[in-house]
């Protein structure tokens, strides 16, 4: 009856829609019962977004509730710490360690936060500079693939079967970029696993 | 057999080909979009995007009427546009199958109100179905064409923003093809809802409810599960799924099938448990029900407004709080925004610096409402800006300021023509901003008549919007391009001083139908005075540093559009290098 909770959030337009998608085929090419749950729509326009999915041998409720995420994987740190209490004390917390300030913050009406990153490191989060290792990789939208590869070092799934979903989804001139990206990701990844 | 994760859209448009439907009609409208889209891309269909609601509805009427399956989609607030033919359908009842997929959107995450559509299931009386997964959502719409043609009536598939856009696995199966057509054959006495015959349809309306009442205790749509008899909760749609999760040992009674209510399986499930509760979201539909039927039920508690989940339900039923780690109060919220080089963005700053009454519509441009713009009076429905500008204008207190109206080009065709013809007709006079990004922009980028772009991308003809404007009446149209905000300045000023009625199309493309991007600027330091005007814009890609309070430009953002330049008094905003530099320093 167990069931895996993974979180993904992000800021409107940083592809955690993509990500979760290839996170849910996955788990169903796994064998998984699989439920996504995502909102498209006004907050796509560049607001906070986050993305559900939810795997195992049978998995009811699409949605979840604080304190019962297993894995949250932020696109950037306002968002990711907007979340925290999402996660299961014990649950796993992979951080993009970027921050994108919301429009009050850039007009001036409102401070932007500080601290925050010294914050998700206390509460246990891996850091994993996705934007920096996607350039690197050769495609700066690749970051969301890169914390795709953070994320598959917690998971059981095989790595052919990742990255076979991600030949497959992503477009054609990008596979090499894309695949490079989630190696990248892992490898970070387990270096962040090691340190802690 | 083949499993695929598919959403609740997908699986309702793989449910509608799969039952032999061949035409698809709708308007887009948050979460039923993907819908009509996807049902588009299969083979052996023909689909169509309708100016609105109604005129869908109205079209699937007809391929109802001469025979044929029809698959209708829209949003729960489309249904109001949409009231006044399935009323009456209602009474015709139909020919080939008609399935009406309504979305609602339960906690508002895309939408201005979060109305129930169980309500006009009952009110106009036909069938609606409820799928809580993607699976149900593709075994019930083909049920949905089965259960139309046997009963005679229209069916409504009710989804919810976690059906229509969660995914999970269904099981796809084949089409079936070339569904025998009922030849046509001239039917007033069905068709024709004049006094003398709708009043014999009104009653045979009856008939035909009363029947499916009876089918309505005994079909598998709805399920009665015992497990722990203490507690039953009755529920349907996705709350189903989020009771299961919440308490898996307690009894529930899913019901798939949510109009009419199978009354003799509610008693029977409701003597069978020593407490009934329903689960169910921003709406007490099925409570309600219950208590005209004389059926006990204790509220569980749950919040009257806003989605419920596993969480709120099981805290409704008094379980043991999880452990939680430390929430973090005091972020700044990070509301949905404009994107940079958007072109509606010069009209709202120049409609906030001309003090006007600005009433608006439903589309991105809504987003004018907020800070930094806040350069919007009212968002009510679609259509609703031209209508409301020209009210307000008929109040002495208001006049003193200029009352000018903001509507989108896909919300013109869909509800706003009809009320620039009433101010025509009325005398009224103010001003109406038609911003025409020649796209239906917030759901996704739909064709719509002002674009002449199809579903299925079949020729078409793009309505003359200028011509349309003139040929109502009004005295003062022009087009003009937003990205000049001199222009826009000039012409807000002149048809605003004008005393007669004047339109203003606003025509640049939305900022991501614009392939090849302008290049970057950034800020001159030693120019920037800090006067905050670029600011003002409320452009994602601009910010106020934190520390010298400068204007400090996001170079991966900025698309090169110019509109800061153009505000800036001190020529501080400039290009600067390209905007991603991750091939290493060579590019420099």
């Amino acid at each position: 009856m167990s069931v895996t909770t993974v979180m993904l959030c992000g800021v409107g337009g940083q592809g955690t829609i993509l990500a979760a998608d290839v996170l849910a085929k996955v788990a169903a090419a796994h064998g998984y019962a699989v439920k996504l749950s995502e909102v498209h729509g006004m907050s796509q326009r560049g607001g906070s977004v986050d993305t559900v999915v939810k795997f195992g041998v049978e998995v009811h409720s699409p949605v979840t509730d604080p304190g019962m995420v297993d894995h949250l994987v932020a696109f950037e740190s306002i968002e990711a710490m907007r979340r925290i209490h999402y996660v299961k004390p014990n649950g796993r917390l992979l951080v993009n360690p970027t921050a994108i300030q919301p429009l009050p913050v850039l007009t001036g009406d409102l401070a932007a936060p500080t601290g925050l990153n010294a914050i998700l490191a206390e509460e246990g989060a891996i850091f994993i500079d996705a934007d920096e290792l996607a350039c690197e990789a050769g495609s700066p939208k690749s970051a969301n693939v890169v914390l795709m590869g953070a994320l598959s070092v917690g998971l059981e799934f095989d790595r052919e079967l990742w990255e076979s979903v991600i030949a497959d989804r992503v477009p054609p001139k990008t596979v090499d970029s894309n695949l490079r990206a989630f190696e990248l990701g892992r490898q970070d990844c387990q270096r962040g696993e090691c340190a802690r | 057999m083949t499993s695929s994760l598919l959403s609740g859209n997908e699986a309702i448009a793989r449910g509608a080909w799969e039952a032999g439907v061949k035409v698809g009609v709708g308007y887009p409208g948050t979460p039923s979009t993907e819908t009509l889209q996807y049902f588009s891309a299969l083979p052996g269909v023909y689909a169509e995007w309708t100016p609105n609601e109604k005129v869908a509805l109205e079209v699937a009427a007809g391929v109802s009427m001469a025979g044929g399956r029809v698959l209708v989609t829209m949003k729960h607030v489309g249904l109001n546009v949409a009231a006044d033919p399935l009323f009456t359908l209602a009474y015709t009842g139909v020919r080939g199958g008609l399935v009406i997929l309504v979305a609602d959107d339960p906690g508002m995450h895309s939408s201005q109100n979060e109305q129930d559509s169980r309500n006009y299931a009952a009110f106009a009386r036909v069938l609606m179905l409820e799928p809580s997964d993607s699976a149900e959502a593709l075994e019930f719409t083909k049920q949905a064409f089965e259960l139309s043609e046997a009963h005679d009536m229209p069916v409504l598939i009710r989804s919810t923003v976690r059906i229509s856009h969660a995914k999970s696995q269904v099981v796809i199966g084949e089409r079936v093809e070339d569904a025998p057509l009922v030849p046509y054959a001239t039917d007033p006495a069905k068709w024709v809802m004049m006094p003398a015959m709708a009043k014999v349809r009104r009653i045979d309306l009856d008939r035909r409810i009363e029947a499916v009442r009876s089918f309505a205790n005994t079909t598998p749509l709805n399920r009665a599960e015992y497990r722990d008899s203490s507690i039953g909760i009755v529920c349907s749609g996705v709350c189903y799924e989020h009771v299961r999760e919440a308490a898996p040992e307690l009894s529930t009674l899913k019901l798939g099938l949510t109009f009419p209510l199978p009354e003799i399986l509610l008693r029977d499930f409701a003597s069978k448990v020593d407490t009934l509760y329903v689960a169910e979201e921003a709406d007490s539909y099925l409570e309600r029900s219950l208590k005209v039927m004389g059926i006990e039920v204790t509220h569980l508690g749950l919040s009257p407004s806003g989605e419920i989940s596993p969480g709120s339900i099981r805290t409704a039923l008094g379980y043991p709080e999880c452990e939680l780690r430390e929430s973090e109060s005091g972020l700044p919220p990070r509301p949905p925004l404009m994107c940079p080089g958007c072109p509606h963005r010069p009209v709202f700053d120049a409609l906030r610096k001309a003090r006007a009454v600005v009433t608006g519509d439903i589309g991105c441009y809504t987003l004018g409402a907020l800070r930094p713009l806040t350069a919007m009076d009212s968002c009510v429905d679609m259509g609703a800006s031209i209508g409301m500008a020209h009210g307000a204008s008929l109040v002495e207190s208001i006049t003193q300021r200029p009352i000018v109206a903001v509507i989108g080009d896909s919300t013109f065709a869909h509800s706003g023509v009809t009320g620039l013809m009433n101010t025509v007709y009325n005398g009224g006079t103010g001003t109406v901003l038609i911003l025409d990004n020649r796209i239906t922009a917030m759901t996704g980028h739909q064709g719509n008549p002002l674009n002449g772009i199809t579903i299925q991308k079949r020729p078409s003809r793009e309505v003359d919007l200028e011509s349309l404007v003139r040929a109502l009446g009004v005295p003062r149209v022009r087009v003009e391009n937003p990205h000049n905000l001199a222009v826009v300045k000039r012409a807000l000023d002149e048809e605003i001083s004008a005393d007669e009625l004047s339109v203003i199309i606003f025509r640049a493309p939305c900022a991501l139908l614009v392939r090849d991007k302008g290049d970057p600027y950034g800020v001159d330091e030693d120019l920037c005075t800090k006067c905050g005007a670029c600011i003002k814009l409320g452009c994602p890609a601009i910010g106020k540093d934190q520390l010298t309070s400068r204007a400090v430009i996001d170079v991966s953002l900025c698309v090169g559009c110019a509109q800061c330049v153009q505000v800036c008094k001190y020529d501080a905003i400039v290009h600067s290098g390209p905007g991603c530099d991750f091939k290493g320093a060579d590019l420099w």
